[in-house]
């Protein structure tokens, strides 16, 4: 929409809801009999009296040239805007106005208002009405009598759930969240390989349920897991369950308020829920990753929904997961991880990190077959009953995950196919050797869980290595 | 009022790509066997290779280095210049 012209003279914009607009009225009166004037009034076409008023209540005027503050007076001269002066102040208007002795009783100075046109409850509509928003998408646009629920259903851009309807109003509140600019590429998300912009991560964001400060996190997850180490085109493709789970480290997990503690895997914080949820809507939408079609898991699992938890990193034994693979102490960083769903270690009666990380090692060993090594990684999330005993006896992350690697050292006897007299297993070569369960950096060990409970969880990845994803960790912009 | 969406999708329009013509024949024509390295893939291939070698066709092996991502581009291209034909094998 383009600018309404303005007529030459003096222009005023005004509102009756500003002290000071009812303070100048009668000035606006004695200039409408003196000199050539036009008053724009935000909210009543009847204000001010004794004036030649223009409805500006659809802001149209206001918001084109840019007034900030009610009264503002503009000198207009063919159609352009040549001085102006904002506020009550008897020597500017005079002088703006060329005449003199104008409202002789009132103060020399009194500021304005806030013009409507940049009322923050209303900014937003404007740009949009305006067609002031960097938005380049395209515009679907619903029938009359289509329920916009159900359209995004069949459209196909729902993960099942119910989405919350991006109109360009939300999307450009939920670009408010980012200094980046809408048009910057994020990624190349697969399996499409189509180019990913920051707008397109916000559209998706609102959809999951965002608020704006959570898109950070959701672009960094974006970037993160279309790498070439993360591999999100196996992960997708692959048959097994797993999904991109998202590990939260820094300050950030306070700032936007997520949840490390009880129920951290559960429902009902929205931080967490959503943004594994706006993660997998950009993998379904942009990338084009869908189940039944690239997406062809057996079963699945909860990371195919959303899987996004902080760490406790305050009541934790050991530095952040995110310090001990290599990132910025204090830095705010995603780390994500190829996961399926977490699967409960009880032990209520070990008391020394000894008999807890025996515990740990044969529960680990079945992570997805126990006669299968040296394939899968395993996230192990312990909770803080179990990592009090942890940080009581002094054991550091590394002395717990190198006594795991010593316990899963495996005799091939017991993994070889019919041992055990199950056919799944190792070929017959191993039997004389010794084989580990994982690869050396195949146990993540993250501190999480609510403070109640000696319990801690697994969450068993897929192919690990070059052949299938490796965790990636990547800082939290702006 | 009429409500507008932002489409959340890539846009991309894929048209539908026409398909070469089938082979007349196989005779003098060089076929690409594709293996996307899932275990017994050879096994598959290999008897398919003597079954297109009786038919009079050439024969080119082809490996993806590994099933869980897309063949490289070099791959792709190198297959696409040197055959009339590919057949790629999914085992287990």
């Amino acid at each position: 929409m383009t600018a309404p012209p303005l007529p030459d003279g003096i222009v005023a914009f005004v509102k009756r809801e500003c002290p000071t607009c009812e303070l100048v009225a009668p000035v606006l009166a004695d200039l409408t009999a003196r000199t050539q004037i036009c008053v724009y009034s935000q909210d009543d076409p009847s204000f001010p009296a004794g004036a030649e008023v223009v409805d500006d209540a659809g802001l149209a005027a206001s918001w084109h040239y840019r007034i900030e503050a009610v009264p503002t007076l503009l000198r207009v001269e063919g159609g352009v805007e040549k001085e102006r002066a904002v506020g009550w102040h008897r020597g500017e208007w005079e002088e703006l106005c060329r005449v003199s002795g104008l409202g002789p009783d009132l103060p020399e100075t009194r500021p304005g208002c806030g013009s409507l046109s940049v009322d923050p409850d209303r900014a937003l509509e404007l740009a949009v009405r305006f067609g002031a928003t960097p938005l380049r998408s395209r515009r679907v646009e619903l029938a009359s009598r289509e329920d916009e629920f159900e359209a995004m259903f069949a459209r196909g851009w729902s993960d099942g759930l119910p989405l919350v309807p991006p109109t360009e109003e939300r999307v450009v509140a939920m670009l408010e969240g980012t200094t980046r600019a809408p048009d910057e590429l994020v990624a190349v998300v697969p399996p499409d390989l189509a180019p990913c912009t920051v707008e397109k991560v916000a559209v998706n964001a609102v959809m999951a349920g965002c608020l704006p400060e959570f898109l950070p996190v959701v672009l960094a997850a974006v970037e993160a897991v279309c790498t070439d180490e993360f591999n999100m085109h196996g992960l997708l493709a692959t048959t097994m369950p797993s999904g991109p789970v998202i590990v939260v480290n820094g300050p950030v997990r306070r700032a936007i308020g997520m949840n490390s503690g009880k129920n951290v895997f559960g429902q009902g914080n929205r931080a967490n829920s959503t943004i594994g949820r706006a993660l997998q809507l950009v993998v379904r939408n942009v990338g084009g990753g869908r189940p039944g079609d690239v997406d062809r898991a057996a079963h699945g699992g909860p990371a195919k929904l959303s899987f996004c938890f902080a760490e406790d990193e305050e009541g934790s034994p050991w530095e952040p997961l995110s310090a001990s693979l290599g990132a910025a102490a204090g830095a705010s960083t995603v780390t994500l991880f190829p996961g399926e769903g977490p699967r409960n270690v009880v032990d209520q009666l070990s008391r020394d990190p000894e008999s807890l990380a025996r515990s740990f090692a044969v529960n680990l060993r079945s992570v997805h077959h126990p006669k299968l090594v040296m394939a899968f990684d395993a996230m192990l999330a312990v909770g803080p009953e179990h990592g009090r005993i942890f940080r009581e006896a002094g054991w550091s992350r590394e002395r717990l995950t190198g006594r795991l690697h010593e316990l899963l050292q495996i005799p091939g006897s017991q993994l070889v196919r019919g041992a055990d007299g199950i056919a799944e297993g190792l070929p017959e070569q191993v039997r004389d050797a010794t084989l580990p369960k994982f690869r050396p950096d195949g146990i993540l060990v993250v501190h999480c869980g609510g403070g109640a409970g000696l319990f801690s969880c697994i969450i068993a990845g897929w192919v690990g290595s070059g052949v299938g994803s490796q965790p990636v960790v990547r800082e939290i912009g702006t | 009022m009429t409500r507008v969406l932002i489409d959340p999708t890539s846009e991309l329009n894929p048209t539908a790509r026409e398909r070469l013509p089938r082979l007349a024949s196989l005779d003098g024509r060089t076929v690409g066997l594709l293996d996307i390295s899932k275990p017994r893939g050879d096994l598959f291939l290999d008897r398919l290779e003597q079954r297109l070698r009786e038919r009079g066709a050439e024969v080119k092996r082809f490996k993806k280095p590994t099933f869980t991502k897309p063949a490289p581009v070099d791959l792709r291209q190198q297959i696409a210049t040197s055959c009339d034909a590919v057949i790629e094998a999914l085992a287990d």
